[in-house]
């Protein structure tokens, strides 16, 4: 079981909401992934409530956990505050922090990730922070109050792959005991065998299975590859080398010759 | 009175906050509000009163990554 600020889940899949062909197939995709954590995001909108009305009762009917997200906030103020309205909504201390600094990436403003963090945990909540795979900030956000980490391995949306695997590994090694959800950049069930090899604690994942042909399908594959993923690293693997091993035993073979 | 909801203009004859739910119809209980920057609990709309150039920001959830 993997302990995220204080509650147990089984799965280590979190799911994203957004993008999907339509609610049915949000829905479908939820149960097959079996994950028990799904992100929401609060917007603007003009139904007087009744759209978002609809979504939530959607969400609430799945049973899952929700993690509210400040997903498009560029300031400080602005996802502190979105935070507090996500917390009126979702009645949960839990959330996801994005503070962007980068439109172009959506690489995550660090400097203002830190100074938000600090100020929600303050407030009671548990902040879930989207960050880089930069050591240093991981510090400083664990100072700030986290206890949780996200960092990404490639852009939002980009489905590149973990970029940097030694700064992924890391990380791991860096951190032994908190633990670490890679948000971001996951394109293939393969990316998440691979993270999840590393020794990671949980993948997030939206846009490889949102826009996949069949989400559904994609969503039970992901679930296999990140269990596979954990089991193997559960299970030890052998370091690469150079040179060939003999699998076969040389003792006793025949001589021909 | 003068509002801006939402990133719109509007004259609105409302008083409170609460006032203006109703007014502009918004119903439910996953509705959260913001006048100038700071929240505003559900249960204190119905105390917080407007004025003149208040921008107030009603979010209901989305979809989200």
């Amino acid at each position: 079981m993997l302990a995220l600020y204080g509650t147990e889940v089984a799965s280590r899949l979190l799911l994203g909401t957004a993008r999907y062909p339509s609610p049915a197939i949000l829905a479908e995709a939820v149960r097959q992934s079996a994950t028990e954590i799904v992100t929401v995001s609060l917007r603007r909108e003009t139904a007087g409530g009744r759209n978002g009305g609809a979504f939530f009762e959607m969400i609430r009917a799945l049973g899952v956990r929700v993690l509210p997200n400040t997903a498009g906030c560029h300031g400080v103020s602005e996802a502190v505050l979105t935070a507090k309205m996500a917390r009126e909504v979702f009645q949960t201390n839990w959330i996801k922090l994005e503070v962007i600094g980068n439109h172009d990436t959506l690489q995550p403003d660090v400097f203002g990730l830190v100074e938000a963090a600090r100020i929600l945990a303050s407030e009671g909540f548990d902040v879930f922070p989207y960050t880089t795979d930069d050591l240093v900030v991981a510090e400083r956000l664990l100072e700030a109050g986290c206890k949780v980490l996200m960092p990404w391995c490639a852009p939002i949306g980009s489905a590149a792959g973990p970029l940097n695997l030694s700064a992924l590994r890391a990380m791991r090694a860096h951190f032994p005991d908190i633990p670490l959800i890679v948000d971001a950049g996951i394109g293939r069930p393969s990316h998440a065998t691979t993270v999840m090899e590393l020794g990671f604690d949980a993948v997030l994942l939206n846009t490889a299975v949102a826009s996949a042909r069949d989400p559904a399908a994609m969503a039970g594959a992901f679930a296999k590859a990140i269990d596979a993923g954990r089991q193997a690293f559960g299970a030890g693997m052998l370091e690469p080398r150079d040179m060939a091993v003999p699998s076969t035993p040389v003792i006793g073979r025949a001589v021909f010759a | 009175m003068r509002l801006i909801v939402n990133g719109e203009p509007q004259t609105i004859p409302v008083t409170t906050l609460s006032e203006l739910l109703i007014t502009l119809d918004y119903e439910g209980d996953w509705l959260a509000t913001a006048v100038n920057g700071e929240l505003v609990h559900r249960e204190d709309r119905s105390d917080h009163a407007l004025n003149d150039n208040d921008r107030i920001e009603i979010l209901t959830p989305m979809q989200g990554g």
